[in-house]
């Protein structure tokens, strides 16, 4: 029976959620974003490559789609934070018959727009996209994409032929655009009754044809809220943004590394803020020079810097995929991102400093985070300060049994280590950081995991 | 007649939490006795079967010690008193 181990949290708590090739995890910390406690594994030996949070209409919903290689793709859903999960009889996500297909994966749920609070999009592999107007309890097929004269000639990604990213409108437009893999990006200007690829400028590097209508691989694509017609889009072999909702595109690949990546995440508050993860290339998915670096714009593309403090910066061929990174709403905001090594490292600062808030799990596909309620209500504390006033030491000694309370003893020393983000002063670090480092399982990250 | 379903740990929570289920029925084929199974049991198909009506890949029925794989799929047919197993795929990692 696997230990499954519960959070309890509250109003204004920031939470991870974590999906993995064999199960999810939450993890919840207070507004300093400095100690994580872990829960989970939730669908323990599924595959879990799509979370959610729903908070609309005062919901505090988590969605999660896992997947087994054996029994197919469901959809589940909790209100209480992972201690309990709906199991539904019948797969609510599920292929017409007409279709000839079947559900092989559920890539994303994305709750749909704040004024449409009972709507929901779901993106899957065949690529497609369901929608359900109920709050997630039926699904329909988005029949205006399935029914695109170019669907049948979509390709298969190394991936699989998936729809892995969903942007509803904020703006209450009638419009969502998704990116396909390999299609490209898709809009729709009316509800999703007749859909337009949206490539152009956008270049196919495995194609003859460099510049096709449609056939790219979209690897993510990102906007922000108060700029809807804003996009940043990641490709295979390509860094790009758009003004104009995705009509055209140009490059940004301003002093990258690689202009190869999977992840791709907006700044909360900032439109000209967006963080990427490049890899080497498409046959060596893996951080390039053994370093793992984060990139930041802070001005819509026009240069990149890398953030690397606290990151290793040597022997870490890492690689991070294309759900796998993401932004808390608060401020300054949080950063994070997993590695198919299965640990997560976090940033409490828009990533100018970072720490491994969890290793030994198992490849991370998906990072969710999300602030349990109203994130402008929440008090970031000073770094620093809050470490020590917040969270006193007895603070921690006392949550430390938490994980004995089980008495199973052994289990809990075989669990992973959550990691501190709290920033140490300097010479402690320097000098702790290695052993820490170490005693988390460092060899085990480096060695090929089984999969 | 009577059928006698062999139901791993999976699809118990769909079962009622039973491993064996007996029904009274005279199927003539396997495909018809899993579609009892799963009008007494509905959370059971969806995880056995996929949308396109086929047995998912990595699930194998046996009928005895047959592999429904090797005796005609679904329409292999059903005599005396069958016993259907449903048992996932030694796969994954």
């Amino acid at each position: 029976m696997v230990d499954v181990r519960q959070v309890s949290v509250k109003e204004g708590d920031v939470l991870l959620l974590i999906g993995t090739m064999k199960g999810a995890f939450v993890l919840r910390s207070n507004a300093a974003r400095a100690n994580w406690d872990v829960a989970g594994p939730y669908f323990a030996g599924h595959e879990v490559y799509a979370l959610a949070f729903d908070q609309r209409e005062g919901r505090r919903r988590l969605w999660a789609a896992p997947g087994s290689q054996h029994w197919g793709s469901m959809l589940s859903s909790s209100d209480d934070f992972g201690r309990t999960w709906t199991n539904p009889e019948s797969a609510p996500i599920r292929f017409p018959e007409d279709t000839g297909k079947s559900l092989k994966r559920i890539w994303q749920i994305r709750p749909g727009p704040e004024d449409e609070p009972d709507t929901m999009y779901a993106g899957v592999e065949p690529a497609a996209l369901f929608e359900s107007h109920d709050g997630g309890e039926s699904w329909a097929l988005m029949r205006g994409l399935w029914n695109h004269p170019h669907r049948e000639q979509w390709q298969p990604g190394g991936g699989g032929l998936c729809l892995h990213t969903i942007l509803p409108d904020p703006s209450g437009r009638q419009r969502l655009t998704v990116a396909i893999s390999t299609a490209g990006v898709y809009r729709t200007d009316d509800g999703g009754r007749s859909w337009q690829e949206r490539n152009h400028g956008v270049r196919a590097e495995f194609l003859p044809d460099k510049y096709p209508e449609f056939g790219q691989c979209v690897h993510k694509i990102v906007q922000h809220p108060s700029h809807p017609d804003r996009l940043f889009l990641q490709n295979h072999w390509g860094l790009y943004r758009s003004d104009n909702g995705g009509d055209s595109w140009k490059d940004i690949a301003n002093g990258v590394p690689s202009d190869f990546g999977f992840a791709m995440v907006m700044h909360p508050h900032d439109p000209e803020t967006v963080y990427i993860l490049p890899l080497e290339s498409d046959e060596f998915r893996c951080t390039p020079e053994g370093k793992l670096r984060v990139y930041r714009t802070r001005d819509g593309g026009g240069s990149w810097e890398a953030l690397t403090k606290g990151l290793p910066q040597e022997h870490a061929l890492e690689t991070v995929l294309r759900d796998a990174m993401d932004a808390d709403p608060l401020n300054p905001a949080g950063i994070y991102f997993g590695t198919r090594n299965g640990a997560v490292w976090g940033s409490p600062n828009g990533g100018n400093t970072w720490q491994e808030v969890i290793s030994g799990l198992p490849p991370v596909v998906c990072v969710r985070a999300e602030v349990v309620g109203d994130p402008a209500k929440v008090r970031v504390p000073k770094p620093g300060v809050r470490a020590t006033a917040k969270r006193p030491a007895k603070a921690r000694k006392k949550a430390a049994p938490k994980t004995k309370r089980t008495g199973k003893a052994k289990k809990a020393a075989a669990r992973p280590k959550t990691r501190s983000m709290k920033k140490r002063p300097k010479a402690r670090g320097a000098k702790k950081r290695p052993k820490a480092r170490a005693a988390s399982g460092k060899s085990a990250r480096r060695a090929p995991k089984k999969k | 007649m009577r059928v006698t379903f062999h139901i791993p740990g999976f699809l118990r929570p769909h079962t009622d939490g039973a491993s064996r289920v007996d029904l009274d029925a005279s199927p003539a084929t396997v495909g018809e006795a899993l579609g009892m199974l799963w009008q007494r049991h509905p959370g059971v198909r969806d995880r056995v079967i996929t949308e396109t009506g086929k047995v998912r890949p990595h699930v194998n029925v046996f009928v005895g010690d047959e592999n429904i794989r090797w005796t005609g799929g679904l329409e292999t047919p059903l005599s005396g008193h069958p016993e259907i197993s449903i048992v996932p795929a030694v796969s994954g990692g």
